[in-house]
């Protein structure tokens, strides 16, 4: 009952977020408020991790940067600031957490697509 | 209008605002409560309303389980003061209330200073808040049983090593040698933790929603999720 209380107050799924797994290439579309201009932005990677828990729901995006700098970022599932996620592909992956990626460069920092 | 409210802890998630920052909030069951008695200064010397809360067996359909219920779950005397007595000729003493109440198991005060707009039998919601309000909460810490001091008083510990033996924990020196030859009053140590009432002080009233009598305040709440809080007016807001 008091579960049922609780989630009244929750913010309800994004219907613009499709499901997401681990090792899937999306593109996070993130609206952000520069002065009182609100736009969206791209963040482009590979989603490294995801951590369900509903209204708490959770993931983080790897992208290599200019440079060849990595940039992850982490976004909650449910905040009103995603306008939406594209899944560009899905990849072959055997573990829920990707962070082996973290220590490769290159070629060998993509993963195989899933067929 | 009071600012007053008794309600139940439900538990703990996140919201976001309007920026779509994620806030931390206590979810809290509030209300209805109804006015049960007023002090006045004439009488009591001081004045204050006391509110109820959480009406008994309300989810019983049939009235004489329910009134077998209540009798059980409430003592005469509370019954009594909460006017559900019928006055018969050896007891003209027995008082109704001057509009009727539930039976109500919960009874707490809170300090009013101008009671001229309250009543007797009046209901009062959640919507005595709105979002923005500061609050204080009060509810009875989780027990912990007998604590000891690292955990009570936030003792650091020994080390671990360096042929330390069952010193871990321990609270290292309690006092002097033979001046005073003795342990001085109110010297920390173990013993029971929690259980007591605690008060979080100016809280954000985060959300407000009458329609399932539920209030969502900003961080954490004293108490045991079903735990019984009261919340009023911040006395860090009054002026």
């Amino acid at each position: 009952m008091s579960n049922d209380l609780i989630k009244s107050l929750e913010a309800p799924p994004n219907p613009n977020i499709p499901e997401l797994r681990p090792g899937d290439v999306v593109r996070v579309h993130v609206r952000i408020v520069e002065g009182n201009r609100e736009r969206v932005q791209v963040f482009p990677g590979t989603i490294i991790r995801l951590r369900k828990g509903g209204n708490n729901a959770n993931f983080t995006v790897r992208r290599i940067a200019s440079h060849g700098i990595g940039v992850e970022r982490t976004f909650l599932l449910r905040s009103p600031r995603l306008e939406k996620v594209e899944v560009v592909r899905h990849s072959h992956v055997r573990r829920a957490q990707l962070y082996f990626l973290r220590n490769r460069r290159g070629k060998r920092a993509t993963l195989k697509e899933k067929r | 209008m009071i600012k007053g409210i008794i309600g139940k802890k439900v538990g703990m998630t996140q919201v976001f605002d309007e920026d779509g920052v994620a806030i931390p909030v206590t979810v809290i069951q509030a209300g209805p409560c109804w006015v049960t008695q007023i002090k006045t200064e004439e009488r009591d010397g001081y004045t204050a309303v006391q509110l109820g809360f959480e009406e008994v067996a309300a989810d019983v359909a049939d009235e004489k389980v329910r009134q077998r219920k209540v009798a059980r779950r409430l003592k005469k005397p509370h019954r009594g003061h909460l006017g559900l007595l019928e006055p018969d000729e050896k007891r003209p003493e027995r008082k109704k209330l001057s509009n009727p109440v539930p039976p109500l198991r919960y009874l707490r005060e809170f300090r009013v200073e101008d009671i001229s707009e309250l009543e007797e039998g009046q209901k009062i919601t959640v919507e005595v808040f709105e979002a923005g309000d500061r609050v204080d909460v009060v509810g009875i810490s989780k027990g912990r049983g007998f604590a000891g001091t690292i955990k009570r008083h936030g003792f650091r510990r020994q080390p671990k090593t360096h042929g330390q033996s069952d010193r871990e924990r321990a609270p290292g020196s309690i006092g002097s040698t033979s001046t005073p030859g003795r342990v001085r009053k109110g010297t920390r140590m173990a013993g029971r933790m929690g259980g007591q009432r605690v008060t979080s002080l100016n809280l954000e009233v985060v959300v407000v929603d009458p329609e399932r009598n539920l209030m969502a305040v900003k961080g954490s709440v004293p108490g045991a999720q079903g735990g019984l809080v009261t919340i009023r007016q911040s006395v860090k807001q009054r002026s």
